[in-house]
């Protein structure tokens, strides 16, 4: 493929040679296939906690796994996002709204 | 209906999804196989276009970055409804006092828990800063950073100290915050078309090293702007969950 800008390529060069794909390719999948049974079990244990509060950080334990699981697939950026918001941010606000339940219910 | 006649209706529906879902999957691409061309000519040109070596960055904020201004706008729609809901709520509970509800006294937070918080304050809203501020680098944005930037106003809360997180962050001044960050954002878009170009041109200096702070322009800036946004949403949503949850203790607590 011709790239669209001839000086972009020169640009972009230098980068790859520093970045290495020093990681067996077989470990890899070996690795991602582990974590994509962490995953499923980890969904399966969040769906099966019945008591909210629990649930709520069952949820985080499991953000943090996909998280773990997006930067197995090479997306850091997506990792990021999935750590704040999946495994802070959420949980967080589930265990306020919780709280804030459980006192008008008192 | 039947409890029979459901439990049918539930398996000719779940056949059909299935035999959907089947034959959807025996159409996918193979693992790890990217068919489009758009992916790997965004590779080939984005730090060339952009200055920008985080290309996630580049993609988000600049090629489509129209997009992102959609996105934006639904957290800043959301965070502000939430507010609004929960405001109403409180204002009928200090004017009616009909709610009568029997607080306990605070649990309290461990030793542990509040020193842990304290230590982390610092690093958390230096990372966050750092995050929201080095879009255009590496993996990392204006949503993550503005986050991040959040949960050290959240930390500062379970340190024990609300009164602290009230007064860093009042309500007033983080709905500022917030809409200029999303007004600064739109606004970005609005100067490249005043300036004669389309909406979210990228009009400013690209500086001369990929990959340099100070580089890709727009990009940069509009992650500080996405940043400020994010991190005063979210704020502004604990915030206001916090002050019911304690509000209602308060007034359990004098009764």
């Amino acid at each position: 493929m011709t790239p669209a800008v001839p000086g972009a390529l020169a640009a972009a060069a230098p980068l790859a040679a520093v970045t290495p794909y020093t990681v067996q390719p077989a470990l890899m999948e070996t690795l991602q296939v582990l974590l994509l049974i962490l995953v499923a079990a980890g969904a399966t244990v969040v769906a099966l906690t019945r008591v909210p509060v629990r649930q709520a950080v069952a949820l985080s334990a499991y953000g943090l796994l996909l998280a773990v699981l997006f930067l197995a697939f090479q997306a850091p950026d997506v990792t990021l996002s999935e750590l704040v918001v999946g495994a802070v941010a959420l949980p967080v606000l589930l265990l306020l709204a919780l709280a804030r339940v459980r006192r008008r219910e008192k | 209906m039947t409890p029979a006649l459901r439990r049918g209706l539930f398996l000719v529906g779940i056949a059909g999804f299935l035999a959907f879902y089947l034959w959807g999957l025996t159409r996918l691409p193979g693992f790890g196989r990217y068919p489009g061309p758009y992916g790997f000519v965004i590779n080939r040109i984005a730090v060339g276009e952009t200055n920008a070596t985080g290309v996630v960055s580049a993609v988000n904020f600049e090629y489509r970055g129209f997009d992102t201004v959609g996105e934006e706008f639904i957290l800043f729609a959301a965070a502000t409804g939430v507010a609004t809901v929960l405001r109403h709520l409180r204002d009928e509970q200090e004017g009616g006092g009909s709610e009568t509800v029997f607080g306990e006294p605070s649990s309290g937070t461990t030793d542990a828990v509040r020193l842990a918080s304290l230590v982390f304050v610092g690093p958390v809203a230096l990372f966050g800063w750092f995050l929201a501020s080095h879009a255009q680098t590496s993996p990392s944005g204006g949503f993550q950073g503005g986050v991040v930037l959040a949960t050290a106003f959240v930390l500062i809360y379970l340190a024990g100290q609300f009164l602290s997180f009230r007064r860093i962050s009042p309500a007033d001044l983080t709905d500022s915050v917030g809409s200029v960050g999303a007004a600064g954002f739109a606004a970005i878009g609005l100067t490249a078309v005043v300036l004669g170009f389309a909406y979210l041109y990228n009009f400013l200096p690209l500086g001369t090293v990929p990959g340099a702070v100070s580089s890709s322009g727009t990009i940069a800036l509009i992650s500080f702007f996405v940043g400020i946004e994010v991190a005063a949403a979210f704020i502004l949503i604990v915030g206001e969950l916090v002050e019911q949850t304690l509000l209602i203790r308060t007034a359990g607590r004098q009764s």
